[in-house]
């Protein structure tokens, strides 16, 4: 009798403990949020988002870091998704069970693990000594590509996994042929699935601070990128900076760059789970 | 015409797959040549055998041993904090909590591993480190200690998530076996979940910390760039990451040593992440079979 009550009392304090351990992760992200909050929002105007970078804090904005990272954002898109996606049909559809097969899997399963600052030595290297493309925001974006195209690969794999193989065969029985079944039927079906996986890769993308710093994004440039081949800084890199500097004010700014930060990549998942319930019920 | 066009299109895709290669091979490659010049001026004994890193002072040295101490030491205190909480998460998850509550708290806790890092290198020097200071008080302004903690909350959700996808592929009727021997939920997690669950939750265990051995920004910010060859968490120490940072920062001829050594720095943390993602792979496709 004593035994039983010992193992059920063992029982509900792990019960117990499990409740706090995931209350814990939950609780340190509402903090660590309200705090930075209240650091930074009373910084927040209309001028932060426009005004350029200055030496004196409470002057200093965000334009420029901000259109860098848009710029980054859009052109790493324009990379990486269609060469992705086509990977992933490439790999779904069309590949055969052999040797390549295999080893295109299990390299695409080893870059996934690759720490960031390494492909930022990559890109260093080959983007911006060998193809000669300075520290531009094509360069930091060609890394980018490299960096997320993993991630891209295998969501849009498992979402056109997901496509039932009765529309396929309906397809071919209609007589279209295969890249036909693909385009009209297999990536419209699996669309959702894969945008999911693409806002995703971006989300990551945008918050990259690392690689950026070593292809060699610049802390301080003074206009907007005007084209792809121009200097870029980043909000990463901005707040980075901020951070590093021992006056309060830059602290402030730092709070307040954050707030914007995480309003964009919370927006990002947000939009990502949305298509991802509204896909997942399409096949129940 | 119409077979031309198929056929185009399919090597064109071909093409798109092999730049994950290219990519590969790219990474060895810059890697490769630049160490090897690297060490065709460094001896390779003096890199690991060498106590001093100082690359960057008039009195050069370089030994790798202080870039690869504060580099375990931050991995270890991240695992020391994500490895109990996370799998607690995961079994209390998939073994005690109503469905509903795990389907609104899964994606919440996946936030924590969305929110970039730069965003926790503020938290950890701005908030945690002040708040240990007032526990320990000897603890100084940059240390592995915050950077760790913050590190750990960073990756409990991949250790949560994995290790509960892995319970949760285990079969119901083991865990009604189980029940109907008598045996509590504590103990069917523990006696028969986990062990049932193990390589699952191994893998989630090594790719975490192959993402702390290779997580940046955090240690950049808060743990300081004094290379030092301890395993004293209070004092400041860097990172193989975060020295790649420094010298990214500073203003470094391209093609004189200065400039090789991140490569050196690089190669070094490119293979200890490698053997360990090779290793989870290989666990992976070894038990993927398992229970299907």
């Amino acid at each position: 009798m004593n035994n039983i009550k010992k193992n059920r009392l063992k029982d509900q304090l792990f019960k117990f403990w499990g409740i706090c351990s995931t209350l814990i992760g939950l609780i340190l992200l509402t903090i660590f949020i309200g705090d930075i909050l209240i650091d930074g929002i009373s910084r927040i105007d209309w001028g932060f988002i426009t005004d350029l970078p200055s030496r004196k804090a409470e002057k200093s904005g965000i334009y420029t870091a901000l259109m860098g990272s848009i710029w980054i954002l859009i052109l790493t898109a324009f990379i990486a998704i269609p060469v992705g996606v086509a990977a992933a049909i490439y790999l779904e559809e069309y590949s055969k069970k052999n040797w390549l097969s295999g080893l295109l899997e299990i390299n695409i399963s080893n870059l996934a693990g690759v720490p960031s600052i390494i492909y930022g030595l990559l890109g260093l290297e080959v983007f911006v000594r060998i193809m000669n493309l300075r520290a531009s925001v094509l360069a930091g974006s060609l890394t980018l590509s490299l960096l997320i195209l993993p991630i891209i690969i295998v969501a849009s794999r498992e979402a056109i996994k997901a496509v039932p193989s009765s529309i396929k065969d309906a397809s071919y029985a209609l007589g279209a042929s295969k890249w036909q079944t693909i385009w009209h039927q297999i990536l419209p079906a699996s669309g959702g699935g894969i945008l999911t996986g693409v806002i995703l890769a971006l989300s990551r993308a945008v918050g990259e601070t690392a690689p950026l710093i070593v292809v060699g994004a610049l802390a301080y440039v003074p206009f907007a990128p005007q084209n792809p081949m121009d200097e870029f800084s980043v909000l990463p890199i901005q707040i980075f900076n901020w951070i590093s500097r021992p006056q309060h004010g830059f602290i402030e700014n730092a709070a307040a760059a954050i707030i914007i930060l995480l309003l964009i990549t919370f927006m990002m998942n947000g939009i990502a789970v949305y298509f991802r319930n509204k896909w997942q019920q399409k096949w129940k | 015409m119409r077979k031309i066009k198929e056929l185009v299109i399919e090597k064109s895709l071909f093409t798109s797959a092999l730049v994950t290669i290219a990519v590969t091979v790219g990474i060895i490659l810059v890697l490769a040549i630049e160490a090897i010049r690297f060490f065709s001026e460094v001896s390779i004994l003096d890199f690991f055998t060498d106590t001093q890193w100082t690359p960057l002072f008039t009195e050069k040295h370089f030994g790798i041993l202080p870039l690869l101490s504060g580099t375990f030491l931050t991995s270890f205190i991240a695992i020391a904090v994500a490895l109990p909480i996370g799998l607690s998460i995961s079994i209390y998850l998939s073994e005690y909590a109503p469905n509903s509550f795990r389907k609104t708290v899964k994606p919440l806790l996946e936030l924590l591993a969305a929110v970039p890092t730069v965003v926790y290198g503020f938290f950890a020097l701005i908030v945690v480190t002040p708040f240990l200071q007032e526990i320990i008080p000897n603890l100084s302004g940059f240390n592995s200690l915050s950077a760790g903690i913050v590190m750990g909350i960073m990756i409990i959700p991949y250790i949560s998530s994995l290790s509960e996808d892995a319970l949760h592929a285990v079969p119901q009727s083991l865990r009604e076996a189980s029940y109907g021997m008598g045996a509590t939920k504590l103990q069917t997690a523990f006696k028969v979940m986990i062990p049932a669950a193990s390589s699952g939750i191994i893998v989630s265990i090594i790719l975490a910390i192959s993402r702390a051995i290779g997580e940046t920004m955090i240690v950049a910010i808060a743990a300081g760039q004094q290379p030092r060859l301890t395993l004293d968490p209070t004092v400041p120490v860097e990172t193989i990451t975060a020295y790649i940072v420094q010298v990214s920062l500073g203003d470094v001829q391209h093609g004189s040593l200065e400039y090789r050594t991140i490569f050196a720095a690089g190669i070094t943390l490119f293979i200890f992440t490698f053997l360990l993602n090779t290793l989870s792979y290989r666990i992976r496709k070894k038990y993927q079979m398992q229970y299907e």
